[in-house]
């Protein structure tokens, strides 16, 4: 120790100096400030998205009707007089509510204000009557006020959704048919109802006549045989990685290779359904079996993951008691093991499902967008499901499209609070900690 | 609907096997469980496993096989009407006759051929499902007759039981290397056909995306162009976007739940932040169509500057705001690792907490920070629906983020969506496509899964 | 030193160790006992709380300046929490809460007027567990420095960063790879390389919560030697669990038993002939 500093104290002292401290403890404010801006910002972001969501959404829960005085004359339903329900179905029921429109407005004539005229409800008008008539054959020969759906142009512009103020050539309302929609307002011939067409319809190209049950259906047939599949491939895979395999290298690999396939982008297991489902085991286009198989496969990595770490937080004490009374190996895993890890893996099975329910990528991929109307009622049935039915009216071009997609949406995100809740209640009910 | 009636079938007769068996166990030592090798229920598994697992594998190996074999059946029975059509006129009419033969709507006026084909395809289908259920009922029963007759109490049911429990688990985690393998291999099979046609080098390097193939020769711009760079290009600005808007919020969210928030205040924001992770990202879609992208070209306008409608800027913005609670979830485990007595020590020697989170704390954790990042900006390569909503379609090669470009998914997502032929260029440059895609995010996933693990190991 | 390598455990409840370990206190005392010391740190009914646990009652005892005092007791005694008391690092966790008065040189540390910062920079500390900053040898000494505003230039600093390193004994072990990691460094190379990152801000007062247990014989030797040589500069507080340690390396001792302070006073009167019946059981290794 040679050295001369090693005798002189440390002289120089730290710089208490007020305007040193304050510069430091601005920087301290700055720092936290941008913390709590971050967590804003997100949050904030979190509140416009589901604002703006629920604010153009909730008005597609409810449908503007015009009520018609509707003569249901027996000489144009039922001229034989028979009641037969056939020749009850044949009728022109058109015609009949074009006609009380006609008696509603006598004013009105000519081909071109006929038309607008018509146009004020729902093509599916005639549908409704025909129900109306087939239900109850005895109203044949009176005459009744029966409630439509208006056209969907007429219900957004009954909901502000279509100004009045703009010039009439910028709207798709004229100013005729808002005349005579105030006329039907005045007497006290529209309203607005709890729309049920949108929860129990399948899709149309007119909003008012479309609903997401076909979507609805779709989705759980889908989400049937991705559970169905993944849930036991994906345990028992969990189950041998933790408690059978040999620790060796191919074990290794199968681990490094679920870890990637938990991050390969969803699209890819779309390709991957195309090339390997469609094309080459030539299964059918649009249907929740290709849909169910691809999300399986791409559900399948979550559930091993959450069902190792699940198997992982059961202590070895209970395997080493339940080897220790004689207990085979696998009456161990099932018997002990398994039962104490359900709750942990039923839980990321749930995630994983809700995963599954939000996927739209891939399942564009193997044809579930096409525009089906009908019901599924099958597992190769050709179908759409929730967040499919989202894109595709997403972009649908009529203004009345962009409430049911927000309505849509709102479907889907309760869908998905509640298998989060149930995650949730899971893992309270079951958290257990050793 | 025909089969899954034969598997529930089949699954019940297996139902039947497991108490039979176990019930002939029992009575094969008058009740006395002590004198059998294995329990009861191990000798119904043995007999149910006998006659359900051969019956169900065929039936799992026919449905496979049959549809592929049928069609050749049926265009083999045709085989002078079709000759000289080419391959794409080929699976055309197969369609025809698939359509027609599960009595779908067909796009033509089925010609007298196709109806006695698509007659051909439902009677050979017919008989297909006759020899499976033959073939599935001659094994169940032989399986359940084997199966019986080998119980006794000496068998040794458990660990013959056991081993094939064990086989299935061991095939059941295989079906993870399976999907990867398929996922290579169908990637790289339409890949190479696709570069078959187009040139890698073009591919990889050309200037100019233009896939829309000539559906008639004498079409202007016919021959599609097929050079990326645009696409990734457009798919790199986005994710820079994203990753501005995404990196600094996540972090600093994560560093102010870590560091400073109250238990209270970290219960609450952090479920909410998750809320923004578990949105489906078709509604960050809509949203950055409906809302963000008209709102920007509004404030564009106002300014006097002209923003696209589906400018890069309100893509990456949203896919930036669905990526946030990735990163800082990320993060938030990450700066929790760091070990409380680095706090100690920087507090210790008079360190504000800011200092000590900006010069301990993030240097102490700068591996798994970056890891997280990177599997983030894996995650945003490879988000799909926000850009197909409100990304653009043309390939601009451009840095401007007021412009639209478009990206790798986007492309993958038009080429495939809608009716196609498998053979076209087009069609097989979403391949390609997803093959560049695939390879990207498993490098990054490798790359930032080994950071993360090596950073984990220096702090345990 | 005479009893530079100890073994963990060997104090047995027999007259002889402990006469033994007076001698050695003899050795080591005899020129430093000269000079009266001022008072440095007073602390006065010092109360603290972990939520509702109450961990300290009612301490007060007075450390002196330029002397090396030793707080020894069984461990959860309240030793390092009275510790962390002198520098306020029980403000980092959020359910401690702590009454009464500590001074420093007069001045009341917990008057909410100070800031903590400040007073951390006046109060050193070095942990159980050597923490160097996951940054090079150099970064981890001039942290301190740099934060605090102590040099202005790169020359300033790499001469706190030297003779801070001269100061803890570590100068000729590193001078050659200060770009190296801390981490890389010895476990006992590593506790010095913290001390000297305490030293580097100057602080008047080193705190030390049981820096050698993690160290293997030799390395407690360098330290303790080190904390000789430092007594004449600083004044230093040291909890450790040894009592040979306390008897080789202090003046004062001063005993804690369940969140009491017991006994304080003269190492060697502590050791040799103590006022209190827990005291002489402790050190006589009847609990502990």
């Amino acid at each position: 120790m040679t050295d001369p500093t090693i005798d002189q104290p440390i002289t120089r002292k730290p710089d208490f100096s007020a305007t040193h401290l304050r510069k430091r403890y601005r920087a301290e404010a700055r720092f936290k400030f941008y913390g709590v801006a971050a967590i804003f910002a997100a949050l904030a972001m979190l509140a416009i998205l589901l604002g703006s969501i629920i604010s153009t959404g909730s008005s597609a829960f409810t449908q503007t009707e015009i009520a018609l005085d509707i003569k249901l004359d027996a000489a144009k339903i039922d001229p034989d007089g028979t009641r037969d329900p056939e020749s009850l179905a044949r009728a022109n029921y058109r015609t009949i509510v074009r006609d009380a429109m006609r008696a509603q407005f006598p004013e009105v004539s000519g081909r071109r204000d006929l038309r607008k005229l018509y146009k004020l409800v729902s093509t599916g008008s005639d549908f409704t009557l025909r129900q109306i008539v087939e239900a109850d054959p005895a109203l044949i020969g009176t005459t009744q006020t029966i409630w439509f759906k208006s056209s969907a142009d007429l219900d957004q512009l009954n909901k502000g959704a279509i100004p009045r103020d703009v010039p009439e050539g910028d709207r798709r309302v004229n100013d005729a048919q808002i005349t005579w929609f105030d006329a039907l307002s005045d007497d006290g011939r529209t309203r607005r109802s709890f729309n049920t067409t949108f929860f129990t319809s399948g899709d149309s190209r007119e909003p008012e006549q479309a609903g997401v049950w076909g979507a609805v259906v779709g989705t759980m047939l889908t989400l049937f045989v991705t559970l169905v599949l993944s849930f036991p491939i994906g345990v028992m895979s969990a189950v041998y990685l933790e408690e059978f395999a040999p620790k060796n290298r191919w074990t290794d690999l199968i681990e490094v290779n679920i870890n990637n396939l938990a991050a390969v982008p969803s699209i890819v297991f779309g390709l991957l359904g195309l090339a390997v489902f469609l094309n080459f085991f030539g299964l059918p286009r649009s249907a929740p079996l290709v849909g169910g198989l691809v999300l399986a496969l791409m559900t399948l990595p979550t559930v091993i993951i959450a069902g190792r770490a699940a198997l992982q937080s059961v202590p070895p004490s209970i395997r080493e008691a339940a080897l220790g009374v004689g207990a085979s190996p696998l009456q161990t895993v099932s018997h002990h093991v398994l039962p104490l890890a359900m709750p942990g893996i039923l839980t990321g099975t749930i995630i994983g499902m809700a995963r599954a329910l939000g996927e739209t990528a891939p399942l564009l991929m193997i044809g579930m967008v096409a525009f089906i109307v009908d019901i599924p009622r099958g597992f190769t049935d050709a179908a759409t499901v929730l967040p499919v039915q989202v894109f595709l009216w997403a972009d649908a071009p009529e203004r009345a499209f962009v409430e049911r997609t927000s309505a849509a949406i709102m479907v889907l995100l309760a869908f998905l609070i509640l298998m989060n809740l149930a995650a949730v209640l899971l893992r309270r009910k079951f958290e257990r900690r050793w | 609907m025909n089969t899954i009636i034969l598997i529930i079938v089949l699954l019940g007769l297996t139902t039947f096997a497991y108490r039979y068996g176990r019930r002939k166990a029992l009575t094969s030592v008058e009740g006395r469980v002590a004198n059998l090798h294995s329990l009861p229920s191990y000798h119904g598994a043995y007999v149910a496993l006998w006659c359900g697992l051969p019956a169900l594998i065929v039936v799992a190996l026919w449905l496979i096989l049959q549809t592929d074999l049928v069609e050749r059946m049926v265009l083999s029975g045709i085989s002078d009407g079709i000759s000289g059509m080419t391959k794409g006129q080929i699976s055309l009419l197969l369609s025809d006759i698939r359509n027609l033969a599960t009595g779908d709507i067909t796009s033509r006026t089925p010609s007298p051929m196709v109806q006695a084909a698509a007659a051909h395809y439902v009677e050979l289908q017919r008989l297909g499902f006759m020899l499976m259920t033959g073939a599935a009922v001659i094994l169940t029963s032989g399986g359940l007759y084997f199966g019986l007759k080998a119980i006794q109490p000496t068998l040794r049911a458990r660990p013959q039981v056991e081993r094939i429990v064990r086989w299935l688990l061991l095939i059941a985690s295989v079906i993870a290397i399976l999907t990867t393998i398929g996922i290579i291999l169908s990637l790289m099979f339409e890949s190479i056909r696709f570069f078959g046609q187009v040139n890698p080098i073009e591919f990889l390097f050309g200037l100019t995306w233009s896939p829309q193939t000539a559906l008639r020769a004498d079409q202007v711009g016919g021959s599609g162009a097929f050079g990326a760079v645009p696409v990734f290009a457009g798919t790199l600005l986005i994710t820079v976007i994203a990753m501005i808007v995404a990196v600094p919020i996540g972090l600093m969210a994560a560093i102010y739940m870590a560091e400073y928030a109250s238990p209270t205040t970290r219960s609450l924001v952090k479920p909410a932040l998750e809320i923004l992770a578990g949105i489906p990202t078709v509604v960050y879609g809509f949203f950055a169509a409906l809302t963000i992208g008209p709102l920007f070209r509004g404030a564009g306008e106002s300014i006097g500057l002209s923003v696209a409608s589906e400018s890069a800027l309100a893509a990456g913005l949203v896919m930036g705001v669905m990526i946030i609670p990735f990163v800082s979830s990320l993060s938030d485990d990450v700066i929790n690792a760091v070990p409380q007595s680095l706090r100690d020590g920087s507090y210790a020697l008079g360190a504000t907490q800011s200092e000590t989170i900006r010069q301990v704390i993030l240097p102490a954790s700068l591996h798994g920070i970056v890891g997280a990042i990177l599997l983030a900006v894996s995650r945003a390569i490879g988000e799909t629906m926000i850009v197909v909503m409100a990304a653009g379609l043309s390939a601009n090669l451009t840095a401007n983020p007021l412009e639209a470009v478009t990206t790798v998914t986007v492309q993958i997502v038009t080429l495939l969506v809608g009716d196609q032929e498998f053979d076209s260029a087009k069609t097989l440059a979403a391949f390609a496509l997803g093959l560049v895609l695939f390879l990207v995010t498993l490098a990054l996933n490798v790359v930032a899964l080994r950071v993360v693990r090596k950073y984990r190991e220096e702090y345990d | 030193m005479t009893e530079a390598i100890y073994v963990e455990g060997t104090v047995r409840p027999d007259e002889e160790s402990v006469t033994g370990m007076s001698e050695a206190i003899e050795t080591d005392t005899t020129e430093t006992e000269t000079a009266p010391f001022p008072t440095k740190v007073k602390a006065n009914n010092v109360d603290a709380f972990y939520a509702e646990k109450q961990a300290l009652f009612g301490v007060s005892l007075d450390v002196p300046e330029n002397q090396v005092t030793a707080l020894i007791g069984p461990s959860g005694c309240g030793k390092s929490t009275f510790l962390r008391c002198i520098n306020r690092m029980n403000d980092t966790i959020p359910i401690c809460r702590v009454t009464g008065d500590i001074t420093i040189d007069e001045q009341d540390i917990y008057d909410p007027a100070i800031d903590v910062v400040q007073l951390r920079a006046r109060v050193g500390m070095v942990f159980q567990k050597p923490n160097p900053f996951p940054k090079s040898i150099y970064e981890n000494v001039a942290y301190g420095p740099r934060i605090h505003g102590m040099a202005q230039g790169k020359a300033d600093i790499d001469d706190l960063v030297e003779s801070s390193l001269q100061r803890a004994g570590l100068w000729n072990e590193v001078k050659d790879r200060l770009g190296e990691s801390g981490t890389s460094l010895s476990g006992g190379q590593q506790q010095r390389l913290c001390i000297a990152r305490a030293i580097a801000v100057n602080p008047d007062v080193i705190l030390m919560d049981e820096p050698c247990s993690a160290l293997d014989p030799i390395a407690t030797a360098r330290i303790e030697e080190l904390m000789d040589e430092l007594r004449q500069n600083y004044t230093i507080v040291i909890v450790t669990h040894s009592m040979q340690q306390a008897a080789r390396v202090s003046q004062r001792t001063a005993f804690f038993h369940l969140g009491y302070l017991v006994e304080s006073g003269a190492t060697e009167m502590i050791f040799t002939n103590p006022e209190d019946t827990r005291t002489q059981d402790y050190i006589t290794g009847r609990f502990g």
